[in-house]
């Protein structure tokens, strides 16, 4: 116990004497936090649109009028003709462009029916699929306050209700698997480079020939990853309550169990790297390309699996931080408790044990 | 240049030794680039919805089949017990739940009027608001139908018709849009890690002394790391440019591609430069990896890669402003997808060189100082 | 060594970092061709006095040339007209014999017939022949050291310096590696040698004994024997250590 005790503090010293990787273990959480928080969201507001106006009558105008003072929209420039639209595109800043026809108030009166035609730059379709959600809104909208002037109104109105979101923040998403990919991070990376240095620099050599039980070695070494995820958990989630306004609605105890199974998966993970990689550059790159990257695109909380292709959906079920991902999600957002859950603790659970029998005994393997 | 030369000659011969670096730094990224488009799709398709009819109507009937023939949505679920439904988006079988009253029917036609009960999963914002919008939409074009069907005399409808028009990506091919963001982020990852993580090495095992005390120019030294990098660099970006972008997902540029290699080119100058200056605050590999990883992280977050830069409040647009990555992004977009010419992306060229400039500046006087 | 040309010349040459005085107020003189001993335990001074002299690092107060050239600002001549080795580095593992031979002879400037011949020799000398293609990472230590200070020299150096050159290597290597010293020294390469081994200090020219950042003592190892009335120069550098304030 004393051993275990010396050696852990010898790894909290090296962490915490290096305030460049101190970077890297609490200011990324912080900076990801704040920047999913509120920098990266779907929602786009004060988007820069042009309209090409060949009408220039009262509806349009109106029309016009309400486009412009949408929070979704700014109104960059209302041109005449169609070639000077192509231009708007190029230049790049012009994401939509609304064209209204000539003669369309008296068609929208007499003929009953007017065309507005909406050009999206779909090079990024999303933002296109957006942003013309949005400005048929509008339209929809303006048609429904002309209409009501108009008597017998026969209408189903939908009645919209956001569960569990209401005000539809971009970070109750980005939460749950931002946890996932911090600990990742901290665990995977961190204590697969710190092991390799230590063979690099011949140090582990030292502890390993030292009275010490090699098992003890390992142990200490992944000990102070294992607090320090443990910690940035609790900075990511007091973040989350007191920043960005999202409540925690299940079990927190629940929750920090999970959690604790998810980074003892990762730290087997990087004790697997570790024995695989010769060099800190081999061991960052494995666990960057081969574990980030994957975590990122897999999990869920970046890209909808369902739309993936079947074989990757097949193996995204692999990838450890889906089922933490789809876990988090249950029990912070949803409040549901352990029995809604329980299949991907298991899923997670077995894998964790799987990962850390193959380290331990490639562990072993290296040292006879 | 003889000297550049011999530096040359041993900076390639270490790369290509390194047996277990020489795969991560071709083989990686190309399958990364081969699988991450196919991932990386976020077109709101095969909406799983959940209907509670409480009134099991003809008017009913016919409003849900036009939600499901509209192809966006995939009826999971059909009963008239709200707690079931429930429970299938809390077990993220459903996205989305439509209520319909009891006598939907009845008091729509009585009264004119009738309220209908969109419930969604909005922990995914962005799906949920597209979500809602396309059933509002059916609705919407709903009632039309009905108001057309009784209004066949009296007034007019007054019906205003939305076309959309999608340029540049007819198809929505989402690949298209994410194939040349996702290179760009592999040749920044490449270059500004290797870069670094190989002056630190040296720093580390200490043959950088060595160096130290030939009579070998800073200006040598720093020539002679960041031309193997700046050449893997664009050997990287043409393998996926030409090899994955052009043969796998058929992306033809619409520019000039030569003017993409001239801004690729500036890029890369701007980035090893970075890789640099970085290598000069750190002392270890771990350090160096982790001052990278940190700023790497924010480029690629806050470049517009994943979510739109519009979307952003206005400290985090300036952020993403000061961000190479950004502009390489937007450029590369522009040029492939839309055929701008230099004239368009004339202000990006002139950012990426002040970047170039800043950073391998930057770089050398803090070099200069810590050998002083 | 009649007419002494001086190739360092020293005088009270000081480093400080922050408070702590590196080097306080050191001055001496080095010969051409002379073998010069600097001798010191761990922390008094030796590797900041080299990193000065070598252009590594500015002096903050003081005199120094070294061939003739001031270590304020011809820092980039001086370097062309040195050589140094050191223990903790001294080639590419990565490389083989014959591409750290060409690097480094590349890197100061041979080329042609001249690299060739200094290249052919030196692998001659050296009995490296069979093993020019081997990556250095392969060689057993005192091989690397050999050829560490042939490459060290490969130009032609007017001094060439060495910071704890055989340290690790069995004393028959040690031998050996004296012996290219000398041979060294008899072409007019001047040594200049940082040592833990006292043995080695009677190999020397002269020697000059650091404590706590001082000189404490410099002649020839004959010399100080007889100044500190002592057998070995074991038991000179023991009398003066044991004075030292500083410890590591």
């Amino acid at each position: 116990m004393q051993q275990l005790y010396s050696f852990v503090r010898k790894e909290f010293y090296h962490v915490f004497r290096d305030s460049k990787t101190l970077l890297m273990l609490f200011g990324l959480p912080i900076a990801q936090i704040l920047l999913f928080g509120f920098a990266l969201t779907n929602e786009i507001k004060n988007a820069n649109i042009v309209v090409c106006d060949y009408a220039n009558d009262n509806v349009s105008n109106e029309l016009i009028t309400q486009i412009a003072h949408s929070n979704n929209f700014t109104l960059a420039k209302i041109i005449h003709t169609q070639t000077e639209i192509e231009a708007a595109f190029e230049e790049g800043d012009i994401k939509l462009v609304l064209v209204f026809p000539n003669n369309f108030a008296q068609d929208l009166y007499h003929q009953g029916e007017a065309a507005v035609q909406i050009i999206a730059d779909a090079s990024d379709p999303n933002t296109a699929t957006t942003l013309t959600a949005y400005a048929q809104n509008i339209i929809r909208d303006y048609q429904q306050q002309i209409q009501r002037s108009a008597p017998q109104v026969l209408s189903i109105i939908p009645q919209v209700r956001m569960l569990y979101n209401p005000e539809l923040k971009g970070a109750t998403n980005f939460v749950p698997g931002l946890i996932a990919l911090v600990m990742l991070l901290i665990c995977v990376l961190m204590t697969s480079v710190s092991i390799v240095r230590e063979k690099e620099m011949g140090t582990m050599e030292i502890l390993l020939v030292s009275p010490t039980n090699p098992l003890v070695v390992i142990i200490a070494k992944a000990l102070p990853y294992f607090f320090l995820s443990l910690l940035n958990l609790t900075i990511v989630l007091l973040m989350s309550v007191w920043l960005l306004g999202i409540s925690i609605n299940g079990s927190l105890l629940l929750l920090y169990f999970v959690s604790s199974i998810f980074i003892l998966c990762a730290l087997s993970l990087g004790l697997l790297i570790s024995n695989i990689a010769a060099s800190q550059q081999a061991a960052m790159l494995i666990s960057l390309m081969g574990m980030l990257l994957p975590t990122v695109m897999f999990s869920g909380f970046m890209f909808p699996i369902e739309n993936m292709p079947v074989p990757l959906q097949i193996v995204s079920n692999i990838v450890p931080s889906k089922w933490f991902y789809i876990i988090v999600k249950d029990i912070m957002i949803k409040g549901t408790g352990f029995a809604a859950i329980w299949k991907e603790v298991l899923i997670l659970s077995f894998m964790t044990l799987f990962l850390l029998a193959v380290s331990f005994k490639k562990f072993k393997i290296r040292l006879s | 240049m003889k000297i550049i030369k011999v530096l040359l000659i041993k900076e390639f011969k270490q790369i290509f030794r390194n047996k277990s670096l020489l795969p991560m730094i071709f083989v990686m990224p190309i399958i990364q680039l081969l699988v991450m488009p196919l991932a990386a799709d976020y077109t709101i398709k095969n909406i799983n919805i959940a209907v509670v009819d409480h009134d099991r109507s003809a008017q009913a009937k016919m409003l849900l089949d036009k939600i499901t023939a509209s192809g966006y949505f995939r009826l999971v679920d059909y009963g008239n017990n709200y707690k079931q439904a429930y429970t299938l988006i809390e077990s993220d079988k459903a996205d989305l739940i439509i209520e319909i009253p009891h006598n939907f029917e009845k008091d729509l036609l009585r009264e004119g009027q009738q309220q209908l009960l969109i419930a969604v999963n909005a922990i995914n914002g962005m799906k949920a608001t597209i979500g809602a919008s396309y059933v509002s939409a059916i609705i919407a074009a709903y009632n039309q139908n009905l108001l057309a069907q009784i209004n066949t005399i009296g007034a007019k409808p007054s019906f205003i018709n939305v076309i959309s028009n999608n340029w540049y990506n007819i198809f929505m091919r989402y690949q298209i849009f994410m194939v040349p963001g996702i290179l760009v982020i592999f040749v920044t990852m490449v270059g500004a890690y290797m870069c670094s993580l190989n002056i630190v090495k040296e720093k580390e095992i200490g043959t950088i002394e060595q160096i130290n005390v030939t009579p070998i120019k800073k200006y040598h030294y720093i020539l002679g790391k960041l031309i193997p990098f700046w050449i893997i660099g664009v050997v990287i970006f043409s393998i996926g440019f030409f090899g994955v972008a052009y043969w796998v997902y058929g992306i033809v540029p619409l520019g000039n591609v030569l003017l993409l290699y001239g801004y690729l080119a500036v890029y890369l100058v701007a980035l090893l430069g970075f890789g640099l200056l970085i290598s000069t605050y750190a002392d270890t590999q771990q350090q160096a990896m982790s001052v990278a990883f940190f700023f790497m992280m924010i480029f690629i977050l806050m470049s517009g890669l994943f979510t739109p830069i519009e979307a952003m409040p206005a400290w985090a647009k300036a952020i993403a402003h000061f961000n190479p990555v950004t502009y390489f992004i937007e450029v590369m977009r522009m040029i492939v997808l839309k055929g701008s010419g230099f004239y368009n992306i004339r202000t990006h060229f002139l950012v990426i060189i002040g970047f170039a400039f800043l950073f391998n500046f930057w770089a050398i006087w803090n070099y200069k100082k810590t050998s002083g | 060594m009649s007419p002494k040309e001086t190739v360092i010349s020293v005088q009270h040459l000081t480093k400080k970092f922050g408070d702590f005085f590196a080097v306080y107020n050191i001055s001496f003189e080095v010969y051409k061709g002379e073998i010069f001993g600097f001798l010191g335990a761990n922390g008094a001074g030796k590797t900041t006095a080299i990193r000065m002299l070598c252009g590594l690092s500015v002096p903050t107060s003081g005199v120094a040339q070294v061939a003739g050239f001031d270590v304020y600002k011809d820092t980039e001549k001086i370097k062309a007209n040195i050589g140094y080795m050191s223990q903790k580095f001294s080639l590419y593992e990565d490389l083989t014999v014959l591409e750290n031979i060409r690097f480094f002879g590349g890197i100061y400037g041979l080329s042609g017939k001249k690299l060739q011949a200094q290249t052919t020799n030196l692998l001659e000398k050296l009995a490296l022949a069979p093993h020019k293609n081997k990556l250095v990472a392969s060689l057993p230590l005192g091989w690397k050291q050999k050829l560490a200070f042939s490459i060290a020299i490969i130009h032609e150096p007017v001094i060439v310096f060495l910071d704890e050159p055989t340290g690790g290597v069995d004393p028959i290597t040690r031998r050996q590696f004296w012996d290219l010293i000398y041979e060294a020294a008899d072409r007019g390469i001047t040594v200049f040698v940082t040592t833990h081994y006292m043995d080695e200090a009677e190999y020397c020219h002269r020697v000059s004994m650091m404590v706590d950042g001082k000189i404490a003592a410099l002649d020839t190892p004959a010399h100080l024997k007889n100044q500190y009335k002592v057998a070995s120069m074991d038991d000179v550098f023991y009398q003066l250590a044991r004075a030292a304030q500083r410890t590591e």
